[in-house]
Protein backbone atom coordinates (compact mmCIF):
# COMPACT_ATOMS: atom_id res chain seq x y z
CA UNK A 1 0.00 0.00 0.00
CA UNK A 2 2.89 2.20 1.17
CA UNK A 3 4.46 1.39 -1.83
CA UNK A 4 1.89 1.93 -4.57
CA UNK A 5 1.26 5.55 -2.51
CA UNK A 6 5.27 5.87 -3.08
CA UNK A 7 4.72 5.10 -6.67
CA UNK A 8 1.62 7.66 -7.60
CA UNK A 9 3.45 10.34 -5.84
CA UNK A 10 6.78 9.84 -7.47
CA UNK A 11 4.48 9.40 -10.80
CA UNK A 12 2.20 12.91 -10.07
CA UNK A 13 4.00 14.88 -7.48
CA UNK A 14 6.13 17.20 -10.15
CA UNK A 15 3.05 17.61 -12.51
CA UNK A 16 1.59 19.14 -9.53
CA UNK A 17 4.48 20.84 -7.88
CA UNK A 18 4.81 22.49 -11.38
CA UNK A 19 1.21 23.69 -11.40
CA UNK A 20 1.54 24.98 -7.58
CA UNK A 21 4.40 27.06 -9.17
CA UNK A 22 3.13 28.36 -12.47
CA UNK A 23 -0.30 29.31 -10.40
CA UNK A 24 2.02 31.07 -7.70
CA UNK A 25 4.29 33.01 -10.43
CA UNK A 26 0.95 34.18 -12.37
CA UNK A 27 -0.42 35.57 -9.44
CA UNK A 28 2.13 37.14 -8.11
CA UNK A 29 2.57 38.76 -12.27
CA UNK A 30 -0.72 39.91 -11.95
CA UNK A 31 -0.76 41.53 -8.62
CA UNK A 32 2.32 42.83 -9.48
CA UNK A 33 0.29 44.84 -12.05
CA UNK A 34 3.24 43.78 -14.93
CA UNK A 35 0.55 42.95 -17.08
CA UNK A 36 -2.53 44.68 -17.42
CA UNK A 37 -5.78 43.42 -15.35
CA UNK A 38 -7.89 43.70 -18.75
CA UNK A 39 -5.39 41.29 -20.28
CA UNK A 40 -4.54 38.81 -17.92
CA UNK A 41 -6.50 38.14 -15.23
CA UNK A 42 -5.39 36.03 -12.03
CA UNK A 43 -5.77 32.43 -10.72
CA UNK A 44 -7.59 33.39 -7.81
CA UNK A 45 -9.96 36.35 -10.05
CA UNK A 46 -10.79 33.59 -11.94
CA UNK A 47 -11.67 31.09 -9.27
CA UNK A 48 -13.98 34.07 -7.41
CA UNK A 49 -15.55 35.03 -10.82
CA UNK A 50 -16.23 31.07 -11.01
CA UNK A 51 -17.87 30.62 -7.96
CA UNK A 52 -19.77 34.19 -8.11
CA UNK A 53 -21.35 33.29 -12.02
CA UNK A 54 -21.81 29.42 -10.77
CA UNK A 55 -24.99 29.20 -12.07
CA UNK A 56 -24.70 30.43 -15.56
CA UNK A 57 -21.47 29.04 -15.76
CA UNK A 58 -22.80 25.10 -14.74
CA UNK A 59 -26.10 25.87 -17.02
CA UNK A 60 -23.82 26.80 -20.13
CA UNK A 61 -21.39 23.58 -19.37
CA UNK A 62 -24.09 21.30 -19.25
CA UNK A 63 -25.61 22.54 -22.29
CA UNK A 64 -22.15 21.92 -24.27
CA UNK A 65 -21.63 18.83 -22.50
CA UNK A 66 -24.92 17.86 -24.48
CA UNK A 67 -24.05 18.73 -27.57
CA UNK A 68 -20.83 17.02 -27.36
CA UNK A 69 -22.00 13.43 -26.23
CA UNK A 70 -24.66 13.83 -28.98
CA UNK A 71 -22.14 14.62 -31.24
CA UNK A 72 -20.08 11.94 -30.29
CA UNK A 73 -22.18 9.11 -30.04
CA UNK A 74 -23.36 9.65 -33.25
CA UNK A 75 -20.08 9.92 -34.66
CA UNK A 76 -19.33 6.49 -32.80
CA UNK A 77 -22.89 5.26 -34.30
CA UNK A 78 -22.45 6.18 -37.89
CA UNK A 79 -18.27 6.58 -38.00
CA UNK A 80 -18.20 2.28 -36.71
CA UNK A 81 -21.07 1.40 -39.12
CA UNK A 82 -19.44 3.53 -41.82
CA UNK A 83 -16.36 1.25 -41.33
CA UNK A 84 -17.79 -1.78 -41.79
CA UNK A 85 -19.88 -1.31 -44.55
CA UNK A 86 -16.58 0.23 -46.34
CA UNK A 87 -14.76 -3.06 -45.13
CA UNK A 88 -16.77 -5.47 -46.61
CA UNK A 89 -17.71 -3.11 -49.37
CA UNK A 90 -14.71 -1.87 -50.91
CA UNK A 91 -15.56 -0.18 -53.63
CA UNK A 92 -18.41 1.92 -51.28
CA UNK A 93 -14.66 2.60 -49.84
CA UNK A 94 -13.38 3.72 -52.68
CA UNK A 95 -16.42 5.78 -53.97
CA UNK A 96 -17.03 7.24 -50.62
CA UNK A 97 -14.18 7.59 -48.74
CA UNK A 98 -11.82 10.09 -50.58
CA UNK A 99 -15.22 13.01 -49.98
CA UNK A 100 -14.78 11.85 -46.18
CA UNK A 101 -11.13 13.09 -46.70
CA UNK A 102 -12.05 15.84 -49.05
CA UNK A 103 -14.44 17.06 -46.23
CA UNK A 104 -12.04 16.27 -43.16
CA UNK A 105 -10.26 19.04 -44.63
CA UNK A 106 -12.71 22.00 -44.73
CA UNK A 107 -12.42 23.86 -41.60
CA UNK A 108 -15.22 23.59 -39.22
CA UNK A 109 -14.78 27.33 -38.82
CA UNK A 110 -15.61 27.33 -42.27
CA UNK A 111 -18.79 25.21 -42.66
CA UNK A 112 -19.93 26.73 -39.18
CA UNK A 113 -22.55 29.49 -41.22
CA UNK A 114 -23.74 27.03 -43.49
CA UNK A 115 -25.12 24.86 -40.28
CA UNK A 116 -26.75 28.00 -39.08
CA UNK A 117 -28.48 28.49 -41.96
CA UNK A 118 -29.48 24.81 -42.25
CA UNK A 119 -30.42 24.32 -38.42
CA UNK A 120 -30.92 27.42 -37.22
CA UNK A 121 -29.37 29.05 -33.70
CA UNK A 122 -28.54 26.99 -30.64
CA UNK A 123 -28.01 23.43 -30.30
CA UNK A 124 -28.96 21.22 -33.42
CA UNK A 125 -25.98 23.56 -35.01
CA UNK A 126 -23.62 23.21 -31.93
CA UNK A 127 -24.84 19.28 -32.03
CA UNK A 128 -24.20 18.90 -36.00
CA UNK A 129 -20.59 20.76 -35.34
CA UNK A 130 -19.42 18.33 -32.91
CA UNK A 131 -20.48 15.28 -35.08
CA UNK A 132 -18.77 16.23 -38.25
CA UNK A 133 -15.52 16.98 -36.12
CA UNK A 134 -15.45 13.81 -34.41
CA UNK A 135 -16.83 11.64 -37.07
CA UNK A 136 -13.72 11.33 -39.40
CA UNK A 137 -11.33 10.04 -36.49
CA UNK A 138 -13.48 7.06 -35.60
CA UNK A 139 -14.54 5.96 -38.83
CA UNK A 140 -10.99 6.43 -40.51
CA UNK A 141 -9.26 4.32 -36.82
CA UNK A 142 -12.31 1.75 -37.18
CA UNK A 143 -11.75 1.22 -40.72
CA UNK A 144 -7.46 0.71 -40.36
CA UNK A 145 -8.46 -1.54 -37.66
CA UNK A 146 -10.33 -3.63 -39.66
CA UNK A 147 -7.80 -3.61 -41.84
CA UNK A 148 -4.95 -4.24 -40.11
CA UNK A 149 -5.96 -7.97 -38.62
CA UNK A 150 -3.43 -10.07 -38.14
CA UNK A 151 -2.94 -12.19 -41.24
CA UNK A 152 -1.93 -15.59 -39.16
CA UNK A 153 -5.46 -15.32 -37.22
CA UNK A 154 -7.02 -14.82 -40.50
CA UNK A 155 -5.55 -17.68 -41.81
CA UNK A 156 -6.38 -19.57 -38.64
CA UNK A 157 -9.78 -18.83 -39.00
CA UNK A 158 -9.94 -19.87 -42.76
CA UNK A 159 -9.36 -24.01 -41.27
CA UNK A 160 -12.69 -23.71 -39.98
CA UNK A 161 -14.51 -22.08 -43.20
CA UNK A 162 -16.67 -19.28 -40.69
CA UNK A 163 -19.50 -17.09 -42.34
CA UNK A 164 -18.56 -13.71 -43.06
CA UNK A 165 -20.54 -12.47 -40.45
CA UNK A 166 -18.50 -15.35 -37.49
CA UNK A 167 -15.49 -13.63 -39.17
CA UNK A 168 -16.39 -9.81 -38.74
CA UNK A 169 -17.78 -10.24 -35.08
CA UNK A 170 -15.41 -12.74 -33.64
CA UNK A 171 -12.27 -11.76 -35.28
CA UNK A 172 -12.02 -8.46 -36.95
CA UNK A 173 -13.93 -6.32 -34.78
CA UNK A 174 -11.96 -7.64 -31.72
CA UNK A 175 -8.74 -6.70 -33.45
CA UNK A 176 -10.07 -2.73 -34.01
CA UNK A 177 -10.85 -2.23 -30.82
CA UNK A 178 -7.91 -0.77 -29.70
CA UNK A 179 -7.73 1.49 -32.96
CA UNK A 180 -11.71 2.07 -31.84
CA UNK A 181 -10.65 3.59 -28.76
CA UNK A 182 -7.94 5.73 -29.40
CA UNK A 183 -10.11 7.00 -32.53
CA UNK A 184 -13.38 8.03 -29.57
CA UNK A 185 -10.24 9.48 -27.39
CA UNK A 186 -9.24 11.50 -30.52
CA UNK A 187 -12.77 12.16 -31.68
CA UNK A 188 -13.51 13.05 -28.07
CA UNK A 189 -10.89 16.07 -27.94
CA UNK A 190 -12.24 17.39 -31.54
CA UNK A 191 -15.90 17.43 -30.48
CA UNK A 192 -15.27 19.76 -27.41
CA UNK A 193 -13.55 22.25 -30.13
CA UNK A 194 -16.78 21.56 -32.72
CA UNK A 195 -19.00 22.41 -30.11
CA UNK A 196 -17.57 25.57 -29.24
CA UNK A 197 -16.70 26.24 -32.45
CA UNK A 198 -20.32 26.38 -33.36
CA UNK A 199 -21.36 27.79 -29.92
CA UNK A 200 -19.43 30.53 -31.42
CA UNK A 201 -21.31 30.91 -33.81
CA UNK A 202 -24.93 29.90 -33.47
CA UNK A 203 -25.21 30.61 -29.62
CA UNK A 204 -25.54 28.85 -26.29
CA UNK A 205 -22.90 27.09 -24.24
CA UNK A 206 -19.07 27.96 -23.15
CA UNK A 207 -18.77 29.08 -26.69
CA UNK A 208 -21.22 31.54 -26.47
CA UNK A 209 -20.66 32.58 -22.34
CA UNK A 210 -16.48 32.68 -23.91
CA UNK A 211 -17.46 34.82 -26.83
CA UNK A 212 -19.93 37.33 -24.70
CA UNK A 213 -16.86 37.69 -21.94
CA UNK A 214 -14.46 38.50 -24.80
CA UNK A 215 -16.96 41.42 -25.69
CA UNK A 216 -17.39 42.74 -22.62
CA UNK A 217 -13.56 42.43 -21.98
CA UNK A 218 -14.31 40.15 -19.21
CA UNK A 219 -10.85 37.89 -19.28
CA UNK A 220 -11.88 36.42 -15.83
CA UNK A 221 -14.75 34.81 -17.33
CA UNK A 222 -13.14 34.04 -20.33
CA UNK A 223 -10.86 31.81 -18.54
CA UNK A 224 -13.39 30.35 -16.48
CA UNK A 225 -15.02 29.31 -19.82
CA UNK A 226 -11.87 27.87 -21.24
CA UNK A 227 -10.98 26.08 -17.95
CA UNK A 228 -14.74 24.85 -17.96
CA UNK A 229 -14.16 23.75 -21.34
CA UNK A 230 -10.69 21.70 -21.00
CA UNK A 231 -12.20 20.04 -17.88
CA UNK A 232 -15.11 18.50 -19.95
CA UNK A 233 -12.60 17.30 -22.63
CA UNK A 234 -10.43 15.62 -19.42
CA UNK A 235 -13.57 14.33 -18.19
CA UNK A 236 -15.13 12.79 -21.63
CA UNK A 237 -11.51 11.08 -21.68
CA UNK A 238 -11.38 9.87 -18.73
CA UNK A 239 -15.21 8.41 -18.80
CA UNK A 240 -14.05 6.87 -22.26
CA UNK A 241 -11.06 5.09 -20.45
CA UNK A 242 -13.62 3.98 -17.19
CA UNK A 243 -16.13 2.49 -19.60
CA UNK A 244 -13.00 0.57 -21.78
CA UNK A 245 -12.06 -0.39 -18.53
CA UNK A 246 -15.43 -1.69 -17.57
CA UNK A 247 -16.47 -3.20 -20.67
CA UNK A 248 -12.82 -5.30 -21.34
CA UNK A 249 -12.48 -6.18 -17.85
CA UNK A 250 -9.47 -7.41 -18.25
CA UNK A 251 -9.50 -8.54 -21.84
CA UNK A 252 -6.21 -7.88 -23.29
CA UNK A 253 -7.77 -6.23 -26.08
CA UNK A 254 -5.85 -3.03 -25.07
CA UNK A 255 -2.67 -4.80 -23.65
CA UNK A 256 0.18 -5.21 -26.27
CA UNK A 257 1.20 -9.10 -27.13
CA UNK B 1 -6.36 -47.79 -48.55
CA UNK B 2 -4.27 -44.91 -47.89
CA UNK B 3 -5.22 -41.83 -45.78
CA UNK B 4 -3.80 -39.50 -48.54
CA UNK B 5 -2.49 -40.29 -51.95
CA UNK B 6 -0.45 -37.02 -53.87
CA UNK B 7 0.24 -37.04 -56.92
CA UNK B 8 2.44 -35.30 -59.08
CA UNK B 9 2.23 -32.20 -57.11
CA UNK B 10 3.57 -29.13 -57.96
CA UNK B 11 3.21 -25.45 -56.53
CA UNK B 12 4.48 -22.11 -57.56
CA UNK B 13 3.45 -18.78 -56.31
CA UNK B 14 3.66 -17.16 -59.29
CA UNK B 15 3.72 -18.21 -63.22
CA UNK B 16 7.30 -17.41 -63.72
CA UNK B 17 8.70 -17.91 -60.30
CA UNK B 18 10.39 -21.07 -59.67
CA UNK B 19 8.47 -24.51 -58.77
CA UNK B 20 8.48 -24.49 -54.46
CA UNK B 21 7.41 -28.56 -55.52
CA UNK B 22 7.01 -30.24 -59.01
CA UNK B 23 6.04 -33.78 -59.83
CA UNK B 24 5.80 -34.42 -56.11
CA UNK B 25 4.36 -37.87 -55.24
CA UNK B 26 3.81 -40.18 -51.66
CA UNK B 27 1.14 -41.76 -50.12
CA UNK B 28 0.53 -41.60 -46.26
CA UNK B 29 -0.67 -45.01 -45.13
CA UNK B 30 -3.57 -45.84 -42.69
CA UNK B 31 -2.73 -45.19 -39.02
CA UNK B 32 0.42 -44.20 -40.05
CA UNK B 33 2.59 -40.91 -38.57
CA UNK B 34 4.65 -39.24 -41.29
CA UNK B 35 7.80 -36.96 -41.34
CA UNK B 36 8.79 -34.30 -43.41
CA UNK B 37 12.49 -34.00 -43.13
CA UNK B 38 14.12 -31.06 -45.54
CA UNK B 39 16.22 -27.84 -45.44
CA UNK B 40 14.99 -24.73 -44.75
CA UNK B 41 12.87 -23.33 -47.93
CA UNK B 42 12.20 -27.03 -49.25
CA UNK B 43 9.16 -26.73 -49.90
CA UNK B 44 7.81 -29.11 -46.73
CA UNK B 45 5.46 -26.39 -44.85
CA UNK B 46 3.46 -25.63 -48.68
CA UNK B 47 3.27 -29.76 -48.82
CA UNK B 48 1.70 -29.31 -45.56
CA UNK B 49 -0.53 -26.13 -46.55
CA UNK B 50 -1.70 -27.51 -49.85
CA UNK B 51 -3.23 -31.01 -48.06
CA UNK B 52 -5.02 -28.57 -45.92
CA UNK B 53 -5.78 -26.74 -48.32
CA UNK B 54 -4.42 -23.81 -47.15
CA UNK B 55 -2.72 -23.81 -50.53
CA UNK B 56 -4.08 -25.02 -54.43
CA UNK B 57 -1.87 -27.19 -56.42
CA UNK B 58 -0.48 -25.68 -59.45
CA UNK B 59 -0.65 -29.23 -60.64
CA UNK B 60 -1.13 -32.33 -59.73
CA UNK B 61 -3.45 -33.98 -57.08
CA UNK B 62 -4.14 -34.70 -53.51
CA UNK B 63 -6.76 -37.40 -52.23
CA UNK B 64 -7.61 -37.97 -48.91
CA UNK B 65 -9.41 -40.49 -47.50
CA UNK B 66 -13.28 -39.67 -48.48
CA UNK B 67 -13.56 -40.66 -44.19
CA UNK B 68 -10.80 -38.22 -43.34
CA UNK B 69 -11.43 -35.56 -45.57
CA UNK B 70 -13.43 -33.26 -42.43
CA UNK B 71 -11.18 -34.48 -39.78
CA UNK B 72 -7.97 -33.18 -40.29
CA UNK B 73 -6.45 -30.55 -38.29
CA UNK B 74 -3.80 -28.41 -38.31
CA UNK B 75 -1.04 -26.94 -35.71
CA UNK B 76 0.72 -24.41 -37.50
CA UNK B 77 4.95 -23.42 -36.53
CA UNK B 78 3.90 -20.96 -33.95
CA UNK B 79 0.47 -21.24 -31.44
CA UNK B 80 -1.68 -18.55 -33.14
CA UNK B 81 -3.83 -18.10 -30.49
CA UNK B 82 -6.39 -15.30 -30.14
CA UNK B 83 -4.33 -12.89 -27.65
CA UNK B 84 -7.99 -11.49 -26.75
CA UNK B 85 -10.08 -15.44 -25.20
CA UNK B 86 -9.00 -17.20 -22.58
CA UNK B 87 -6.98 -20.48 -22.98
CA UNK B 88 -10.55 -22.33 -22.50
CA UNK B 89 -12.09 -20.06 -25.18
CA UNK B 90 -9.20 -20.29 -27.56
CA UNK B 91 -9.93 -24.27 -27.41
CA UNK B 92 -13.34 -24.10 -28.05
CA UNK B 93 -12.63 -21.88 -30.74
CA UNK B 94 -12.59 -24.20 -33.90
CA UNK B 95 -16.39 -25.68 -32.38
CA UNK B 96 -18.01 -22.24 -32.06
CA UNK B 97 -17.30 -21.45 -35.77
CA UNK B 98 -18.55 -24.44 -36.46
CA UNK B 99 -21.90 -24.40 -34.86
CA UNK B 100 -20.78 -26.94 -32.72
CA UNK B 101 -20.11 -25.30 -28.69
CA UNK B 102 -22.40 -26.84 -26.87
CA UNK B 103 -22.05 -28.16 -22.73
CA UNK B 104 -20.64 -31.71 -24.18
CA UNK B 105 -17.89 -29.50 -26.03
CA UNK B 106 -16.84 -27.54 -22.52
CA UNK B 107 -16.60 -31.20 -20.72
CA UNK B 108 -14.40 -32.18 -23.74
CA UNK B 109 -12.56 -29.02 -23.63
CA UNK B 110 -11.77 -29.65 -19.92
CA UNK B 111 -11.03 -33.06 -20.03
CA UNK B 112 -8.37 -31.97 -22.97
CA UNK B 113 -6.92 -29.48 -20.95
CA UNK B 114 -6.57 -31.76 -18.37
CA UNK B 115 -4.23 -34.25 -20.38
CA UNK B 116 -2.02 -31.61 -21.15
CA UNK B 117 -1.68 -30.30 -18.02
CA UNK B 118 -3.68 -26.59 -18.44
CA UNK B 119 -6.50 -27.39 -16.20
CA UNK B 120 -5.18 -24.28 -13.69
CA UNK B 121 -4.98 -22.07 -16.87
CA UNK B 122 -8.41 -22.55 -18.18
CA UNK B 123 -9.19 -18.57 -17.75
CA UNK B 124 -5.45 -17.37 -18.31
CA UNK B 125 -4.97 -15.30 -21.73
CA UNK B 126 -2.33 -16.30 -24.08
CA UNK B 127 0.18 -13.78 -23.06
CA UNK B 128 0.16 -15.15 -19.72
CA UNK B 129 0.90 -18.54 -21.09
CA UNK B 130 4.65 -19.83 -21.35
CA UNK B 131 5.85 -21.04 -25.09
CA UNK B 132 5.20 -24.80 -24.14
CA UNK B 133 1.91 -23.81 -22.26
CA UNK B 134 0.50 -21.82 -25.47
CA UNK B 135 1.53 -24.76 -27.74
CA UNK B 136 -0.24 -27.51 -25.82
CA UNK B 137 -3.31 -25.22 -26.30
CA UNK B 138 -2.82 -24.55 -29.91
CA UNK B 139 -2.66 -28.24 -29.65
CA UNK B 140 -5.86 -29.02 -27.88
CA UNK B 141 -7.24 -26.62 -30.71
CA UNK B 142 -6.45 -29.13 -33.06
CA UNK B 143 -7.43 -32.39 -31.08
CA UNK B 144 -10.84 -30.40 -30.04
CA UNK B 145 -12.81 -31.26 -33.42
CA UNK B 146 -11.73 -35.30 -32.92
CA UNK B 147 -9.32 -35.32 -35.94
CA UNK B 148 -8.38 -38.77 -37.34
CA UNK B 149 -5.02 -36.61 -38.98
CA UNK B 150 -3.00 -33.85 -37.53
CA UNK B 151 -0.77 -31.75 -39.73
CA UNK B 152 1.98 -30.45 -37.96
CA UNK B 153 4.73 -27.87 -39.10
CA UNK B 154 7.36 -27.25 -37.37
CA UNK B 155 5.11 -26.81 -33.83
CA UNK B 156 8.17 -27.36 -31.34
CA UNK B 157 10.89 -25.46 -33.79
CA UNK B 158 10.64 -22.58 -31.00
CA UNK B 159 10.47 -23.78 -27.76
CA UNK B 160 13.60 -24.94 -25.53
CA UNK B 161 15.35 -28.44 -25.75
CA UNK B 162 13.43 -29.52 -22.15
CA UNK B 163 10.04 -28.47 -23.29
CA UNK B 164 10.33 -29.43 -27.22
CA UNK B 165 11.43 -33.29 -25.45
CA UNK B 166 8.19 -32.40 -23.14
CA UNK B 167 5.92 -31.98 -26.62
CA UNK B 168 7.54 -34.85 -28.24
CA UNK B 169 6.35 -37.28 -25.84
CA UNK B 170 3.47 -35.60 -25.22
CA UNK B 171 2.45 -35.81 -28.66
CA UNK B 172 3.22 -39.62 -29.17
CA UNK B 173 1.20 -39.99 -25.85
CA UNK B 174 -1.79 -38.43 -27.04
CA UNK B 175 -1.31 -40.48 -31.01
CA UNK B 176 -1.99 -43.61 -28.55
CA UNK B 177 -4.88 -42.37 -26.11
CA UNK B 178 -6.61 -40.27 -29.08
CA UNK B 179 -6.34 -43.21 -32.02
CA UNK B 180 -4.66 -40.02 -34.54
CA UNK B 181 -1.99 -40.48 -37.10
CA UNK B 182 -0.07 -37.12 -37.67
CA UNK B 183 1.65 -35.83 -40.74
CA UNK B 184 4.88 -34.08 -39.11
CA UNK B 185 6.81 -31.20 -40.69
CA UNK B 186 10.51 -30.56 -38.96
CA UNK B 187 13.54 -29.80 -40.01
CA UNK B 188 15.04 -31.50 -36.88
CA UNK B 189 16.83 -34.79 -37.75
CA UNK B 190 16.45 -36.61 -34.14
CA UNK B 191 12.92 -35.41 -34.01
CA UNK B 192 11.84 -36.82 -37.21
CA UNK B 193 13.24 -39.78 -36.60
CA UNK B 194 12.02 -39.85 -33.04
CA UNK B 195 8.37 -39.21 -34.20
CA UNK B 196 8.08 -40.56 -37.37
CA UNK B 197 6.70 -44.03 -38.34
CA UNK B 198 8.77 -43.05 -42.02
CA UNK B 199 10.23 -40.35 -43.24
CA UNK B 200 10.26 -38.65 -46.51
CA UNK B 201 13.58 -36.62 -46.94
CA UNK B 202 13.12 -33.85 -49.31
CA UNK B 203 15.26 -31.40 -51.37
CA UNK B 204 15.40 -28.07 -52.32
CA UNK B 205 14.06 -28.29 -55.47
CA UNK B 206 10.85 -30.33 -53.53
CA UNK B 207 12.10 -33.53 -54.90
CA UNK B 208 12.12 -36.87 -52.46
CA UNK B 209 15.72 -37.55 -51.85
CA UNK B 210 14.92 -40.65 -49.27
CA UNK B 211 11.40 -42.54 -48.43
CA UNK B 212 11.79 -45.09 -45.67
CA UNK B 213 10.21 -46.69 -42.78
CA UNK B 214 11.71 -46.15 -39.08
CA UNK B 215 12.35 -48.88 -37.68
CA UNK B 216 11.41 -48.40 -33.84
CA UNK B 217 8.35 -49.70 -32.22
CA UNK B 218 8.56 -48.35 -28.37
CA UNK B 219 9.58 -44.69 -28.05
CA UNK B 220 10.55 -42.34 -25.50
CA UNK B 221 13.75 -40.00 -24.26
CA UNK B 222 15.99 -42.49 -23.63
CA UNK B 223 15.51 -44.50 -26.61
CA UNK B 224 17.54 -40.89 -28.22
CA UNK B 225 20.35 -42.34 -26.08
CA UNK B 226 20.97 -45.73 -27.54
CA UNK B 227 23.34 -46.61 -30.35
CA UNK B 228 20.66 -48.02 -32.65
CA UNK B 229 18.94 -44.69 -32.80
CA UNK B 230 22.36 -43.16 -32.81
CA UNK B 231 22.96 -44.80 -36.14
CA UNK B 232 19.65 -43.61 -37.85
CA UNK B 233 20.21 -40.33 -37.10
CA UNK B 234 23.75 -40.89 -38.69
CA UNK B 235 22.48 -42.10 -41.58
CA UNK B 236 20.15 -39.19 -42.15
CA UNK B 237 22.52 -36.52 -41.46
CA UNK B 238 24.76 -38.49 -43.98
CA UNK B 239 21.46 -38.08 -46.69
CA UNK B 240 21.46 -34.55 -45.88
CA UNK B 241 25.11 -33.75 -46.32
CA UNK B 242 25.23 -35.25 -49.17
CA UNK B 243 21.97 -33.71 -50.63
CA UNK B 244 23.14 -30.65 -49.84
CA UNK B 245 26.43 -31.31 -51.46
CA UNK B 246 24.54 -31.86 -54.70
CA UNK B 247 22.60 -29.22 -54.43
CA UNK B 248 25.36 -26.85 -54.14
CA UNK B 249 27.08 -28.55 -57.23
CA UNK B 250 23.88 -28.51 -59.25
CA UNK B 251 24.12 -24.71 -58.33
CA UNK B 252 27.15 -24.14 -59.50
CA UNK B 253 26.90 -25.51 -62.76
CA UNK B 254 23.63 -24.20 -63.58
CA UNK B 255 25.75 -20.68 -62.75
CA UNK B 256 28.29 -21.68 -65.13
CA UNK B 257 25.67 -22.57 -67.79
Amino acid sequence: MISTIRIWLADKLPAWIFLALLLSIWQWIVQQQWVASYLLASPLQIFHTTLELWTDIWAATLSTAQSIIWGLGMSLAIGVTSALLFFSIPIARRAIMPFCIFFQTVPIIAIAPLLVIWFGYGQPTVKASAFIVSLFPILANTLTGLQETDPHLKELFRLYKPSPWQLIFKLQIPSAIPYIITGIKISAGLAVVGAIVGEFIAGGGLGSLIDAARTQQRVDLVFSGVLMSSGLALLLVSTINLIAHLLFRGRPYLRKQ
Amino acid sequence: MPSIEVQKLGKSFSSNARAVLSELSFIVDDDECLCLLGPSGCGKTTVLRLLMGLEQPSSGSIHVAPALASKMSYVFQEPRLVPWRTCLENVLLPLELTGQNNSSARDRALDLLQQLGLNNHLQNFPDELSGGMQMRVALARALITQPRIILLDEPFAALDERTRFRMQDLLLELKERLHVQYVFVTHSISEAVYLGDRILLLDNAGHINDDRSIPFIERNQSLKLTPAFNAVVQEYSKLFSDMEDNMIETGASQAQR
